[in-house]
């Protein structure tokens, strides 16, 4: 069992903050195949947020194929989310960390970075849903 | 079905109106926030909505019957006054036998299940429990009675950060539990944030904005740019305020729409900033009106 909270701090909408949590935990290996996730009411009563907010949370994940609900007894995890193979994260790191020379030599310093990654980032993002 | 229907709902006390020309529609399975300043008429609203007030203009449906109209429609409505009113002389387990008595839906196991959870002394009088035992025990009787629609006056209002915490975690358990309907004013939109899917801004004894909160962030953005009159944007952006300065402008939309033009950087307002908008905004207004007068 995992245990969610929520973090004010963070921007993100109180659904979307439970939806990433499962799904990292998911990609972290903390929930495996057939773990139940808390109940609604637990996760309410702990957290003292709206329960719809929760069931929404769930239900965009059941969407997603990764937890089925079974009515009466609670949510449980399906599938997990396995990270990418480190063949494929060795080369995307390398240049990556390419990138990040070539950012430093121009003069960047670690805010100016980080600001254009997340810019680059969000755009990217965007463009992706639109 | 809506569990609170308004149309043109108006009180006026003596010469003052309280309530004006109020529009709304609540459907069931939700918990809405009712925010305002002090004076807004959000206990006004709450009062005629449990039957406590008549209104003076317009019509209110609540549960499907109109407010205070008999027994069975006081039964489906609970209502938690503002500071959470309890009979100091009487003992919790009084309360709870006098909630037995009056409420023909009364939730025995219920209630004494929760004053078990809170760890309250059944033989202790109300006046000597803290405010957030206080706040417990008036919600134990608002649930226990087993409404449709609970109403709650600024619940947490005087309450400290935990036993806010607390009391909004029962308060949703029982939402989870019993999937019953909330209407609760508050001046904490933090905690409006966590606990509301609905939202109604109260300003001035007028409904200033309601709707479902997500849809409410989702349509508001803070645009920045250079300097230019907020009469220029396109007709489907509704203005909430502007800001100039002699280089930059600011305003604050609400649109259904993408905002497209280049120059704007969009912003995503918090939920309590934008109940600030529409609070803040009728400030401005208010010299001119005392100028008329």
């Amino acid at each position: 069992m995992i245990q969610l909270h929520l973090d004010a701090a963070s921007g993100l909408s109180p659904y979307l903050q439970l939806v990433r949590q499962v799904r990292h935990a998911l990609r972290l290996g903390l929930l495996r195949e057939g773990d139940q996730l808390p109940t609604v009411k637990e996760v309410v009563a702990e957290l003292a947020i709206n329960p719809n907010t929760v069931l929404k949370a769930y239900r965009e994940l059941e969407h997603d194929g990764l937890v089925a609900a079974r009515p009466g007894v609670g949510t449980f995890v399906k599938a997990t989310l396995g990270g990418a193979p480190p063949t494929v994260l060795g080369p995307l790191r390398h240049e990556l960390a390419r990138w990040l020379v070539k950012a430093r030599a121009a003069g960047l310093d670690e805010e100016s970075i980080e600001a254009l990654l997340m810019s680059t980032f969000r755009g990217s993002a965007r463009e992706e849903i639109a | 079905m809506n569990i609170l229907r308004a149309q043109g709902l108006g009180k006026r006390y003596k010469r003052k109106w309280a309530l004006t020309g109020c529009m709304l529609e609540i459907e069931p399975g939700h918990v809405t926030g009712l925010v305002g300043p002090n004076g807004a008429g959000k206990s006004t609203l709450l009062n005629i909505a449990s039957g406590m007030l008549e209104p003076t203009t317009g019509t209110i449906e609540v549960c499907g019957g109109v407010p205070g109209s008999g027994p069975a429609q006081l039964a489906k409505v609970g209502y938690v006054a503002q500071n959470a009113p309890v009979y100091s002389g009487l003992s919790v387990e009084d309360h709870l036998r006098l909630g037995a008595r009056l409420n023909p839906g009364w939730d025995d196991d219920l209630a004494h299940q929760r004053i078990e959870q809170l760890g309250l002394d059944p033989r202790q009088h109300a006046g000597k429990l803290s405010g957030g035992q206080r706040a417990q025990l008036a919600l134990t009787l608002g649930i226990a009675k087993r409404p449709e629609l609970l109403l709650l006056d600024e619940p947490v209002a005087a309450l400290d950060p935990l036993a806010r915490r607390e009391f909004l975690q029962g308060l949703m358990a029982a939402v989870a539990e019993h999937g019953l309907s909330v209407v609760m004013s508050s001046h904490l939109v933090t905690d409006l944030e966590r606990v509301c899917d609905q939202l109604i801004v109260l300003v001035d004894s007028q409904v200033r904005i309601a709707g479902d909160v997500e849809d409410l962030l989702a349509t508001h953005h803070r645009l920045t740019g250079p300097r230019r009159d907020e009469d220029s944007l396109p007709a489907d952006q509704h203005v909430i305020s502007a800001r100039h300065t002699d280089r930059q402008t600011s305003v604050v939309v609400r649109t259904d729409a993408p905002i497209l033009d280049p120059v704007w950087t969009v912003g995503e307002l918090s939920l309590e900033d934008l109940v600030l908008e529409y609070m803040s905004n009728s400030v401005t207004t208010r010299p001119a009106l005392e100028v008329l007068r």
